[in-house]
């Protein structure tokens, strides 16, 4: 299956999702990513310059870890996790910022912007700008920028200017919107690193590229580690890049394909950000693409809800929704209380801290392995890191210790200023 | 009337046309028929009239944030539609929709295309909809007799120029500058050399917007292009002073 041979259909779009729905200003700056990305996805030592310092840099490839003492307590299918969270800063997004960072030196460019919900992705962008020697300026809802501090604190240290948005939901979405006022401004000298596979296209096919990295290796490591494939694959889904990237080493395999979306405080809620999971939302155009957004019937955005950050979004990624719709990628969500279970559960089995996003995947993951044999497989993409987030992971186990050392270094930094 | 012959016959009196700006429903209906009476009192040719949207991508702060309340507020685009009647059947200039492609798209197509045209608008601007996207809605446009208004701006190739030049109607939005709407423009050689390259691709008239704030911005453009846009410079003199500060800032922009 090539999704991206759009020979036979319309360039950038999978069925109906996708496009590029962007204010002309930009057209030439799309027109020349697209022809540079076009250039660098045909030339071999692209890729190969892109994997080499993956390694050097990243630690990649990530290894596939076998949770033994988690499958043996669920009682069914042999549970397995693609450890992206042992990347460099922590998740899975410094692949797609390292390979947007190659793209932008061909490009000529010598400043990049990039919008951060959880701040993980801002992060992963400062960092590599750091190395590139790029100027960095980072979007972050004002929302975000004040439950997420210690990314900011990273993003600034790094040289990155952090600008906390303060329009709308001040969210994800809005810090998206500003960056993209950005690029009309400054995209002469400015490349936008997009942090998930959404937007106008070709973001949708770069991002998924380079997260491509993630599947390859993973299919060859299960090959290798269990002599088969797996039977079920679980990613969580915000924007979608993380599964984008496993899914497309099993698309021509006989491998059931799962996105597990963010469910907030559940079904008929409204407090959730599940576009396919849940019946709430409709196909729309915003942010530079058609997709599926939470929205109302007027067409103007609906507010969601996530207990973790970089799910809380709109829309999701057009290649998805179009393999939703032909049943070839299965949709769950996960709810806030689901989530909060399965980290303490993997926590206490296990010892890994998923992100809160990836724990979205083991939460659906650890409900159905009771329900398959136990010579069946089941990979989970473990996306992110926890131990990073452990001011909201905290929060969201409202872990009285932890509030009171966070009071106590308060009172300690409130003496020192007196 | 088109709005090319419309443009040409209202130029026969005066060297420069105005189009004004409002966001429907900010700060309210009531304050919008406010300001449009001190726009017809000044003269001003052509009205937009914002329909909000939650994601305003390529608009500055402060009409960001124009939409944002004005949809806080409660406005539907069925209230747009109702206040666009009521001020196309009131007031003498003509009227345009200007929006995001997604509340045409929710709508359909063919409902917006005949809402639009029942409540006596003329065209509309749809600055994130590409003209690749737009063949279905151009289509029907000209059915209906209504103009979609293009944009052209400064990163645009000849080449393109042109591809935008064949499917325009009505009159050309030149976008004086990069950048969202609101901050300042220099008026100065990069717009008169953007005005001149789009004028070799299109017979049309020329509008210029983007940071058009005040008479001196007008004493420029006069002579280079046919209509002048003015958006944020004035909502900024609404929010400023009220109806006072908006009568002095139009009498002001069309002295002389």
């Amino acid at each position: 299956m090539d999704l991206f041979d759009f020979s036979t259909g319309r360039e950038g779009y999978y069925g109906q999702y996708g496009g590029t729905f962007l204010p002309e200003i930009l057209q030439a700056t799309v027109s020349e990513l697209l022809d540079c990305f076009r250039q660098c996805k045909s030339d071999p030592t692209f890729w190969a310059e892109f994997v080499q310092l993956m390694q050097n840099y990243s630690g990649r490839p990530t290894p596939i870890t076998h949770l033994a003492n988690l499958s043996a307590h669920l009682g069914g299918a042999q549970i397995y996790v693609k450890r992206e969270d042992l990347n460099h800063t922590g998740a899975h997004k410094i692949n797609n910022v390292i390979g947007q960072g190659l793209l932008c030196k061909r490009l000529g460019k010598t400043r990049v912007i990039a919008e951060t919900g959880a701040g993980q992705h801002g992060f992963a962008t400062a960092t590599m700008a750091a190395k590139f020697g790029f100027d960095c300026t980072i979007y972050m809802g004002a929302v975000d920028v004040a439950r997420q501090r210690p990314n900011v604190f990273w993003m600034e240290n790094m040289g990155a200017e952090v600008v906390a948005v303060q329009d709308g939901q001040k969210t994800l979405k809005d810090a998206i919107n500003e960056a993209m006022r950005d690029w009309v401004t400054n995209m002469a000298d400015t490349h936008y690193v997009l942090g998930t596979a959404c937007g106008p296209h070709p973001f949708p096919e770069m991002v998924s590229w380079f997260q491509s990295i993630v599947g390859q290796e993973a299919r060859a490591q299960m090959l290798e580690q269990t002599g088969r494939l797996p039977d079920r694959v679980y990613a969580c889904v915000g924007g979608g890049s993380n599964a984008m990237g496993i899914f497309q080493g099993f698309f021509d395999d006989d491998v059931e394909l799962i996105g597990c979306e963010a469910g907030g405080h559940g079904a008929g809620s409204s407090l959730h950000a599940a576009r396919l999971a849940y019946n709430d939302a409709s196909v729309g155009i915003a942010q530079g693409f058609k997709t599926y957004f939470l929205q109302n019937e007027q067409g103007n955005m609906n507010e969601t809800h996530s207990i973790a950050a970089g799910l809380d979004y709109i829309g999701i990624n057009p290649i998805l929704a179009y393999l939703w719709e032909q049943e070839k990628v299965r949709f769950l969500a996960a709810t806030d209380d689901e989530v909060r279970e399965a980290l303490k559960l993997t926590m206490r089995t296990e010892g890994l801290i998923p992100a809160l996003e990836t724990t979205h995947a083991f939460a659906k993951a650890i409900e159905e392995a009771p329900t398959m044999g136990r010579d069946e497989i089941i990979l989970i993409n473990q996306s992110g890191r926890g131990d990073k987030d452990i001011f909201t992971v905290a929060e969201a186990l409202d872990d009285y210790k932890w509030k009171e050392f966070i009071q106590q270094k308060a009172r300690q930094y409130g003496q020192e200023q007196q | 009337m088109g709005l090319q012959s419309y443009i040409e016959q209202r130029k026969a009196d005066k060297s420069l046309l105005v189009m004004a700006h409002v966001v429907c429903g900010y700060p309210s209906f009531e304050a919008n028929l406010a300001e449009l009476e001190i726009m017809a009192a000044a003269g001003v040719d052509l009205v937009e009239l914002q329909f909000p949207f939650s994601e305003p991508s390529a608009d500055g702060p402060l009409f960001v944030r124009a939409n944002e309340l004005s949809l806080r507020n409660g406005t539907t685009v069925d209230d747009c539609f109702e206040f666009m009647a009521k001020v196309s059947a009131r007031f003498p200039f003509k009227v345009l929709m200007m929006g995001y492609y997604n509340t045409v798209f929710k709508m359909g197509e063919e409902r917006f295309l005949e809402r639009l045209k029942a409540a006596g608008g003329v065209g509309y601007i749809l600055p994130d909809l590409p003209i690749e996207e737009a063949g279905s809605l151009h289509a029907r446009s000209a059915e209906l007799g209504l103009e979609p208004i293009i944009l052209m701006t400064p990163t645009n190739s000849d080449a393109r120029l042109a591809e935008l030049a064949a499917v325009a109607k009505g009159f050309i939005y030149v976008v004086a500058r990069k950048g969202v709407t609101g901050s300042k423009t220099q008026m100065g050689d990069d717009v008169a050399d953007l005005v001149a390259r789009c004028r070799r691709h299109t017979d049309l008239p020329l509008g210029v917007g983007f940071g058009i704030s005040d008479r001196s911005d007008m004493d420029y453009l006069r002579g280079h292009a046919d209509l002048a846009i003015v958006g944020t410079a004035a909502l900024r003199a609404w929010e400023q002073g009220g109806a006072e500060q908006l009568t002095e800032f139009f009498s002001e922009l069309l002295a002389g």
